[in-house]
């Protein structure tokens, strides 16, 4: 992570972001309980509908004014191949400024890299990498191991394509995993090559407490990647044995996402800084 | 907590409690004190709280937004009112402005726009509405103490002792009224730009509107449409510069240049070329040549005015020389006969609850003598946020200047060093400047470039942070 704070940006300034109409679905409490809302970003090939499914419910249910974000060019947000980490992130930044308090960032996957893109911008009440795809060469290591006919296309610009087993336990019926996986759309060749080249997040802004969780049994984020991630934010991560990368929409998506609210319930304080 | 009426304070101890003209001071420990909750006192607010300092701030109005919410008395905004700043050099860095508003937003979005914040962040539990910040004194111990009364004078003064204050009251509500012979005794309708709200102020009326500032040339532009003449009194020539060039706005592309880092020398240049080009030879329409190169004196966004002028709708005309009883005299001697006489000189600072020395004011001018327009030599806990006059937007520099102030607060405990290196440093920069040679006049007091600036504030936050 580059270390300094930075201020001047000339040329984000002289360039502004394009605007994308953005998809984002919501699941609000009836009354409004004065907790956090939480802002739920897909990894990439994902739209907010993965959220939609279980987890934005399931937090409402909990209190959580609970909303999913389809990045731009994913689920029903407007169609962006030329997107890059930056437009992602512009699209997260914005999203969480449309809120009406100061809101919980939750990616996953790619989406936790954009997430940390994004708490350089926007200084979240906290955030949680889910499954967390930081990127860099490791993660495109791992991706050829577990899956190469799904990955070295990818590098030619095609899109990272992600199978059932990659995604979910033995658990989750066959049917449902395979819904699921037809709907899995693209990321934009750019951002995906940026995931792998580009430049590491900056720090994050407001001292946000950080949680890291994810699967030791996930075959795109390997145990040791948790750990790492977990670490840059000097913390541990918390382990959900026996499901795959998509822990929102596997089998016992319950699981993680009660462990999430529980965290946040405790009013987790922010980091030193 | 916060109420326009309720001035419940904890009451102080009076066995330890200090005092002062035997009155007692409550003391609100490591609390930080904020005057004015418009947009800077807001981002101060947030940005201490967000580095764990209690906040108590002290609002004047009802309501927050400052400047920008034009039903407030001192609000120099007027219905017609756009940013002159586009939205990425407006907006606060971490909190940017919906990607769905124009590139220049209407005031009133600006006023939402800050209410959207104070409410995001949670802001307005911190703020005493209503209340004014009548005397700032400093006390042992870099401390401070503030008394404050209900806005208007009604009610008891109360003071309290802080470990610090950040003072956010503004600097565009004073008005900047010129001395003219035989002012008073004109007998037509005169007033300050501060009390202009609206175009039928001007409707049917022959006006004469002094001053070619960005109030002054928005002003003339509306009496060329409302009023039945209009006559802009200049006492220099300027660069008139459009709001769009090359399609894009005019700041966006003024900023790739700075981002390729071309030297001022050339960006002049440029400019100058770009306006031959695109605006044209204004000395045809009557206008005085420039006196000096473009960047020198502060910014003109108005791509209405040239227009106008081109119209025959607006006169350009010199500088006043006397007013007579109906008539008014101009410097080139010409006479013409304005119904209405509308100052649109600019306003000038004023800290009316400090004694000027503390912020280097020794010889009674009003002009502060700073660095990085903020911080005052000998007190630490003391900063100035908004005080800038950028060829851009203010927020993003107010951002910055209270993160660096928190900083600063945060850094008087943990690392004293360094703090005290940042105080030998704001005693030999002061009075330092962040932007090309100006024009000597009040308005350019604050001048500054936005870029110059912001890198000079970057390096004093990583100095600060020993990185
Ligand atoms: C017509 C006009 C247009 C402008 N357009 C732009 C633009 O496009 N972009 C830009 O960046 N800037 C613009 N400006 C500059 C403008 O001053 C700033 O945008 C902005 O208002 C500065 O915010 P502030 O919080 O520093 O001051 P203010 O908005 O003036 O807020 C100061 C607050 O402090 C309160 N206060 C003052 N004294 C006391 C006291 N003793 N006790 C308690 N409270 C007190 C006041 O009530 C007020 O709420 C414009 C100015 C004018 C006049
Ligand atoms: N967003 C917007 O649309 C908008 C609109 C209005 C204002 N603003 C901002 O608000 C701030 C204040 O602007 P402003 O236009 O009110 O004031 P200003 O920039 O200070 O301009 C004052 C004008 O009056 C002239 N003047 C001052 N004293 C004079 C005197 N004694 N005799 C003759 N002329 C005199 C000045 O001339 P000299 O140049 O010779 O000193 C200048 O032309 C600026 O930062 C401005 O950018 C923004």
């Amino acid at each position: 992570m580059a270390e300094r704070v930075r201020v001047v940006r000339g040329w984000e300034w002289a360039r502004p972001e394009r605007p994308a109409r953005r998809e984002v679905l919501a699941a609000v409490p009836e009354l409004d309980q004065a907790k956090p809302p939480l802002l739920f970003v897909p990894g990439f090939g994902h739209g907010a509908w993965a959220f939609a499914e279980h987890w934005l419910g399931h937090a409402a249910g909990r209190g959580f004014p609970a909303y999913a974000l389809s990045l731009r060019g994913h689920g029903g947000s407007e169609p962006a191949p030329g997107a890059t980490l930056r437009s992602y992130t512009h699209d997260v930044v914005q999203a969480a400024a449309g809120l009406p308090r100061q809101t919980v960032l939750v990616g996953h996957g790619a989406g936790a890299r954009v997430v940390a893109h994004a708490l350089a911008r926007y200084p979240a009440r906290a955030a949680v990498l889910v499954a967390p795809v930081l990127g860099g060469w490791g993660t495109f290591g791992t991706a050829l191991r577990r899956n190469p006919a799904g990955t070295l296309p990818a590098v030619f610009g095609a899109g990272l394509r992600l199978n059932r087993r990659q995604l979910f336990s033995r658990e989750l019926p066959d049917a449902e995993a395979r819904r699921y996986v037809s709907r899995l759309g693209r990321a934009g060749r750019r951002a995906q090559w940026q995931l792998l080249t580009g430049r590491q997040p900056e720090p994050a802004v407001g001292r946000p407490p950080v949680l890291v969780l994810g699967s030791p049994d996930d075959r795109v984020v390997p145990a040791a990647a948790l750990t790492r991630a977990a670490r840059r934010y000097a913390s541990a991560p918390l382990l959900f044995p026996g499901m795959g990368h998509d822990l929102m929409l596997d089998a016992r998506w319950r699981e993680p996402i009660d462990a999430i609210l529980d965290w946040l319930d405790k009013d987790p304080t922010p980091a030193h800084g | 907590m916060s109420s326009s009426t309720d001035l419940g304070r904890p009451d102080p101890d009076p066995t330890v409690a200090p005092t002062r003209d035997g009155r007692p001071v409550s003391d609100r420990g490591d609390t930080v004190c904020v005057i004015g909750a418009g947009a800077s006192g807001l981002t101060a607010v947030k940005n201490l709280r967000e580095a764990g300092f209690g906040v108590d701030c002290y609002e004047r109005e009802t309501g927050v937004g400052g400047a920008w919410n034009w039903r407030h008395d001192r609000s120099p905004v007027y219905a017609s009112t756009h940013l002159i700043s586009s939205r990425p050099f407006t907006q606060f860095p971490d909190f940017p402005m919906p990607d769905d508003w124009p590139d220049y937003p209407h005031h009133a979005q600006l006023l939402s726009y800050f209410e959207r914040y104070a409410d995001h962040f949670d802001l307005r539990q911190h703020v005493w509405f209503g209340t004014e910040v009548v005397r700032v004194e400093s006390v042992e111990g870099d401390r401070w103490d503030v008394t404050t009364r209900s806005t208007g004078g009604y009610g008891p003064e109360r003071t309290s002792r802080y470990a610090a204050v950040v003072l956010a009251n503004g600097h565009n509500w004073s008005p900047k009224l010129p001395r003219y012979e035989g002012l008073e005794q004109f007998r037509g309708e005169v007033m300050h730009a501060s009390s202009y709200k609206d175009p039928a102020q001007l409707r049917g009326k022959r006006v004469l509107v002094v001053g070619a500032g960005n109030t002054g040339c928005d002003i003339a532009v509306e009496a060329a449409q409302q009023a039945s003449r209009c006559w802009h009194a200049t006492r220099r020539g300027y660069w008139y510069a459009p709001k769009y060039v090359f399609g894009r706005p005019a700041d966006q592309v003024n900023d790739t240049l700075l981002a390729l880092r071309v030297p001022l020398r050339v960006r002049q240049w440029l400019y100058h070329w770009t306006l031959r080009l695109t605006v044209g030879d204004l000395t045809r329409f009557g206008l005085p040549r420039p006196d000096h190169r473009v960047y020198e004196t502060h910014p003109i966004a108005n791509s209405q005015l040239v227009y106008y002028v081109g119209h025959g709708e607006i006169t350009p005309v010199p500088d006043i020389a006397r007013f007579g009883d109906r008539t008014v005299e101009l410097t080139d001697g010409r006479e013409i006969d304005p119904e209405l006489v509308v100052f649109a000189t600019g306003y000038l600072p004023r800290f009316e609850f400090l004694e000027g020395k503390v912020l280097g004011d020794a010889d009674g001018s009003g002009r502060p003598r700073l660095w990085l327009n903020a911080f005052t030599a000998g007190h630490p806990t003391l900063a100035v946020v908004g005080l800038v006059q950028p060829d851009s937007g203010i927020f993003p520099i107010s951002h910055w200047q209270s993160v660096l102030f928190a900083r600063l607060l945060t850094l008087r405990t943990t690392h004293p060093d360094r703090a005290a290196a940042f105080g030998r440093r704001v005693a030999a920069g002061l009075g330092e400047r962040y932007s090309a040679k100006v024009k000597d006049s009040t308005r350019h007091w604050f001048e500054v470039g936005h870029a110059d600036y912001l890198r000079a504030l970057q390096r004093a936050l990583h100095d600060l942070e020993g990185k």
